[in-house]
């Protein structure tokens, strides 16, 4: 592959086309005005940024002089499947075929700014603006019709681009002969009239994925795929330790490689070469002396540590009177729970080719985040951030960890030095070492049961894994949820980067309240699911927990039924969810073999695409369960490929079944996230249920597993 | 050091002039100019660069250039016919096997594999056959039930 501009998903635009797409045609701009991720996602504060050139208003699709639509958008195609829900809502509101919509991502000089792709915000937030903007063009397109066609709008209906006289049907015109040769713009100031659900024919079907074929026949292009003349592979110098400083480096036998480049900046020392694999041997023939890193945590000192950091903490929610609710208890429950770090573990790795000419800079990079990630070039470059063009191909997955853009501020300084352009793709032990994992983290409750068997109050205390469903979601009288710290930090807490990880706090949260919600059943000596639903008055929730039930066929015991069944569920992005699992325990391994999630999202775009990111988050969910645990030593990061860290693979696979309850009438919410929530808590819970004996640290290892059946045995 | 390595690539011949101690992976991805098989982990461990080598499943990661020589070798961008996708394809794209993509052609190579010596083959087969390619975004469920519709289509014969 060898092109100036990769064909990223199927039709980009060169400038020169975008420049002709807008000089004729029909445009609708869009107003975003506050940046609708906020206050959702704790990452979107690090990068704030809004460029002015982009003002208050931007572009967000063309209805070419051919009637063909293109939606321009600052979001980016990791696998969550927007490349095909996107274009099915411009499809749904501008009333064209949806083989008549294409998409360009992620490239900050053609996409309206958009502060990143996390958060399961695409749908939720973005999507109603990109529905108006084909809202809005679709009005103008009637306008158009009327004019020329001498027909009343309320008299047109549209199919497939199409637009007919519903009092004479030989009177048609098309979206194409309409826009043919006109030159015609209009900024969305009002909220549009979108479709309602009785009107919807595209919403809501399901659609197979829009980029499979490039995908089953390599043709898919990745940041790492792009090729340009005269580039160079580089591969960077990584300290031994999270810490540790370079002392003094000796490069001299690294340049005497033939072809090889050595460039040291400061804080970045890199080996170039034509060919990635020479670069590998050259790095090799570095030899650096660190200073070593003062930090003396592990992976087993670090809850200690977490416990007592001193860190203010603010309360998230509270009502009623915690002392009340003490006296009123007449059994108590004190239980703290651990969750490790754990890595994101992308298939992609880092990557990004820079290309860096004097005063300006080309760079594609795998990021969720594309505009941060010109941002941060432009900064390290100390260019105006204009000058900088950040192009986004297919990225192989991101689940949080392609927000920061390290990987692409290497490619840009190492172009800049060498003045050709530079492709670093992370290895996977620099992958391993560089992410920004999901924190490790502390949930502390104390709860307490009327003599009616009713939670009297619950005080919980989330300490670093980040405060985003926290809250505890049952009607309980008493009670106060306390954060301290959040998943990225503070600063100075966690001995390397930490940062989102898909639902970031959520599953650290859920594995918490639903297992003590869960020890709280058994202590009542109440069914799980009977013992939730009395304690339930969110409509929504006790929907998805009575479907599950009944989709499951739920037969109601109390725990340890010996079934080895458990149950949980919880919300996260505004979306609703239930889970049950049945488990099997050999030998200290924990093996799901049923699992059904029920989750109710509000209106759902592509129920297809909807029930593939719910089975993406169970079965990457088995993972943070059972094995996922980042190890680390004085800095030192001791996981550092597949061979210790172990991702689910197919034969962990249980029997999997996804139920999305209808919910068309309301608001569209989170889709990719919320599944995984729960996969910690609903094991956890059935373990309990097969042995009677309980794991309260994440991820539960067969380790874990053995010593919680010895503590039971030996407390028998 | 240099040594010329000839063997037959997605059906056509090709000779490079190389280490020939280089690995398999980057000279395909380099010298050969192919992207279809990609770097996951380097240790043998994800699957990502599987490449068919006479037939037979092989991490690209894990061996040298020189031990294809003479060797018919199969990337994801030789299994379609032009534009006549591969029953296996075919049924990757039929039941939105992938989501990000990125392990899907070491997918599709390993399940070729499996295919040719279980024609026929059961989930668990599958399941079992499939173990050694990693996938993060959580596509498996899918993956097995492809690779069983591709056996059906494929009339038990296995892929040719």
């Amino acid at each position: 592959m060898s092109s100036e501009t990769p064909q990223a998903h199927g039709a980009l635009p060169s400038r020169r086309d975008f420049v002709r797409l807008v000089g004729s045609g029909l445009v609708v701009w869009a107003v975003l005005r506050r940046p609708a991720a906020a206050q959702v996602n704790e990452a979107a504060h690090a990068i704030t940024f809004r460029p002015k050139q982009d003002g208050d208003f931007n572009a967000y699709l063309v209805i070419g002089e051919d009637g063909h639509v293109t939606g321009f958008t600052g979001k980016i195609e990791m696998g969550q499947g927007p490349i095909t829900s996107l274009p099915q809502m411009l499809a749904e509101d501008l009333d064209v075929a949806i083989d008549d919509v294409s998409l360009v991502m992620g490239d900050t000089d053609l996409c309206p700014f958009d502060q990143g792709t996390w958060g399961s915000q695409t749908t939720s937030a973005f999507g109603t603006v990109w529905r108006a903007a084909a809202a809005e063009a679709r009005g103008v397109l009637l306008e158009l019709a009327s004019e020329k066609l001498q027909v009343p709008v309320a008299r047109l209906s549209v199919l497939n681009g199409v637009v007919t006289d519903s009092g004479d049907s030989s009177k048609r015109v098309t979206y194409g002969e309409l826009t043919r040769g006109q030159k015609i713009e209009r900024r969305l100031e009002v909220k549009a009239v979108l479709k309602t659900p009785d009107q919807f024919r595209v919403i809501g079907k399901p659609l197979l994925r829009r980029d499979s074929r490039e995908k089953v026949t390599g043709k898919a292009v990745y940041a790492g795929d792009v090729r340009l003349p005269g580039m160079l592979y580089a591969r960077v110098l990584r300290a031994p330790a999270h810490g540790a400083t370079l002392k003094h480096v000796d490069v001299s036998e690294a340049k005497g490689i033939e072809g090889v480049i050595v460039v040291q900046l400061p804080g970045l020392v890199a080996v170039l070469h034509e060919l990635p694999d020479v670069a590998d041997d050259a790095l090799g023939k570095l030899h650096a002396d660190f200073e070593p890193s003062p930090s003396t945590l592990d992976d087993t000192t670090i809850y200690a540590h977490l416990e007592k950091a001193d860190v203010e903490g603010r309360v998230v929610a509270q009502g009623g009177d915690l002392d009340a609710g003490r006296a009123q208890a007449v059994r108590r429950l004190d239980q703290t729970y651990l969750g490790s770090y754990i890595a994101h573990a992308a298939m992609e790795t880092h990557t990004a080719l820079a290309r860096v000419d004097g005063a300006t800079a080309t760079v594609w990079a795998s990021t969720q985040n594309p505009f941060g990630a010109r941002e941060e070039i432009a900064k390290a470059l100390d260019l105006p951030i204009p000058s900088v063009r950040v192009i986004t191909p297919f990225v192989g997955g991101g689940f949080g960890g392609k927000s920061f853009n390290l990987q692409a501020v290497e490619a840009a300084l190492l172009s800049k030095a060498t003045g050709r352009p530079v492709q670093v793709m992370w290895t996977r032990e620099e992958e391993f070492f560089n992410d920004t994992f999901r924190p490790a983290s502390v949930v502390k409750i104390q709860s307490g049961l009327d003599s009616a068997g009713r939670i009297a109050f619950w005080d919980y205390e989330v300490r670093f894994a980040g405060d985003r469903a926290s809250e505890h979601l049952y009607d309980i009288p008493n009670h106060r949820t306390t954060a301290i710290g959040f998943f990225g930090g503070p600063p100075g807490i966690h001995p390397f980067a930490v940062g989102a990880w898909r639902a970031p706090g959520s599953s650290n949260n859920a594995f918490a309240r639903e297992s003590h919600v869960d020890q709280l059943a058994v202590l009542s000596g109440v069914d799980p699911i009977e013992f939730r639903l009395r304690q339930l008055k969110n409509p929504r929730l006790t929907r998805v927990l009575k479907a599950a039930a009944e989709h499951w066929g739920w037969q109601p015991a109390k725990g340890p039924s010996g079934r080895g069944l458990g149950v949980a569920c919880g919300s996260d992005a505004g979306a609703y969810v239930a889970a049950i699992v049945q488990v099997e325990v050999n030998d200290g391994k924990i093996a799901v073999k049923r699992a059904l999630w029920v989750q109710e999202m509000g209106l759902v775009i592509n129920p297809e695409g909807a029930k593939i990111q719910m089975e993406g988050g169970i079965t990457m969910g088995l993972g943070y369960a059972l094995t996922e645990e980042i190890h680390f030593k004085d800095g030192a990061i001791l996981d550092t490929n597949f061979d210790r860290y172990a991702l689910p693979r197919f034969s962990w696979l249980p029997k999997i079944e996804t139920v999305i309850l209808e919910a068309n009438d309301a608001p569209p919410n989170g889709g990719g996230e919320p599944a995984v929530i729960l996969t910690g808590a609903v094991i956890a819970n059935a373990f309990h249920d097969a042995t009677g004996s309980r794991v309260f640290s994440i991820p539960m290892t067969q380790a874990r597993v053995k010593a919680a059946l010895a503590a039971k045995a030996g407390n028998a | 050091m240099s040594a010329t390595v000839s063997f037959t690539l997605n059906g056509k011949p090709v000779s490079v002039r190389v280490a020939p101690d280089r690995t398999l992976l980057w000279v395909l991805r380099t010298d050969l100019g192919l992207t279809g098989p990609k770097y996951g982990c380097g240790i043998d461990e994800c699957g990502a660069c599987t490449v068919l080598v006479n037939h037979r499943a092989v991490h690209a990661c894990m061996v040298d250039v020189q031990s294809v020589q003479g060797a018919d070798v199969l990337t994801i961008e030789g299994l379609a016919r032009g534009e006549k996708l591969h029953p296996i394809q075919e049924a990757f794209v039929a039941h939105d096997a992938l989501q990000c993509g990125f392990c899907t052609s070491g997918m599709i190579l390993a399940a070729y594999d499996l295919l040719r010596t279980h024609p026929n083959p059961t989930r668990e087969q599958v399941i079992s056959g499939m173990d050694g390619n990693l996938c993060r975004c959580g596509a498996h469920t899918r993956i097995v039930d492809a690779v069983l519709a591709a056996a059906s289509a494929m009339g038990g014969k296995g892929p040719s």
